[in-house]
């Protein structure tokens, strides 16, 4: 039987072949199932997103008042803590929502998880931390920097007190990719582990019969587990995606309202 | 020790970090409900606040998982 962590691994589907780059040497170039995961997540937000806006009407119907719900939810989340300029970067983090959403909520239905991958985790949080230090660099210029001189503290301190600001600024696409890989990957991995407890001591129950058919019972808990725990996981998909942005959105108002002390 | 031995104590010893992550999030839960039961004409607007602690709570212990996991299959 396939092991809880084989779920993850990326497999090739379609080759063409090698190619040598420069500094990386010989890479394959394939369409990869994970390749495939995030198409179909892609396409699936702006389906969504079409139909709901498709048949615009002022009593939405049910796809309108999803999307509405949906779209209300950032919108609130970028005014409530950017502030005023809170609707230049709706668009930003409204696309980062829905995409690692849809990509959370496939690995729910299809075999592979992409937002359990590292490389797209990071690559999410990296561009989400750019996006920060661009902005704060055109926004404040070389005032960018008093994001880590802390006014409050004594003045013997700042020096230390900004260069912890500083390490944590520099592990904020860590954190941000780790929580959501972390998330993805032991869910999904808890959820096979016990799917494979039901069959696993379900076979030995039946292979030694007599006083092991009490491994029905230990199966059957399994069982309820399971489902307990696919519901659990719907919600830490939508969580984790809520959470994202919400970091996101912090991190972009530190930057934008620069020194303003929130 | 066997080297292969030592790897799989290494990842159990790692996921213990989970703990401390495990009493955090119970105690932003617990706080939460608690202030929430005393004013709960309040709560709902702190459901956000309460979600990104818990999920900044939570990703130290997630941190200390996927070290576990880097261990075994790493």
């Amino acid at each position: 039987m396939a092991g809880p962590i084989e779920q993850f691994e990326v497999k090739p589907l379609v080759e063409f072949g090698t190619v040598n780059v420069p500094v990386l040497g010989e890479q394959v170039i394939a369409i990869t199932n994970s390749h495939v995961a995030m198409t179909i997540a892609f396409a699936v937000v702006v389906g969504f997103l079409g139909l709901a806006t498709s048949k615009n009407a002022v009593v939405p119907g049910r796809m309108q008042a999803a999307g509405e719900t949906l779209f209300g939810m950032v919108d609130n989340l970028t005014s409530s803590i950017i502030g005023h300029d809170g609707k230049k970067y709706f668009p930003f983090a409204f696309t980062m929502f829905m995409l690692v959403l849809a990509m959370n909520l496939l690995g729910m239905f299809l075999t592979f998880t992409a937002t359990s991958q590292l490389a797209v985790t990071l690559t999410l949080g990296l561009i989400s931390f750019l996006t920060v230090v661009v902005v704060g660099f055109v926004k404040n210029g070389l005032g960018f920097f008093k994001l880590f001189w802390p006014a409050g503290a004594p003045l013997a301190l700042r020096p230390v007190v900004g260069l912890i600001e500083f390490v944590s600024f520099l592990l904020r696409p860590a954190t941000l990719a780790l929580r959501l890989f972390g998330n993805m990957l032991g869910g999904h991995v808890a959820l096979k582990i016990f799917a494979q407890f039901v069959v696993q001591l379900g076979a030995v129950a039946i292979a030694t019969g007599g006083i092991a058919y009490a491994f029905f019972g230990v199966a059957a808990l399994s069982l309820c587990m399971t489902v307990a725990m696919t519901a659990l996981e719907f919600l830490v998909a939508f969580l984790q995606a809520f959470v994202f942005t919400v970091l996101t959105c912090i991190y972009l108002n530190d930057v934008v309202n620069l020194g303003e002390g929130h | 020790m066997d080297a292969e031995a030592a790897k799989y104590i290494g990842a159990g010893l790692a996921t213990l970090g989970m703990i401390g992550s495990a009493l955090a999030v119970g105690n932003i839960f617990g706080n939460f409900l608690a202030g929430a039961l005393r004013n709960p004409a309040a709560a709902a607007a702190q459901v956000g606040n309460l979600f990104v602690g818990a999920a900044l709570a939570e990703a130290l212990g997630i941190l200390a998982f996927v070290l576990g996991v880097l261990m075994i299959f790493g």
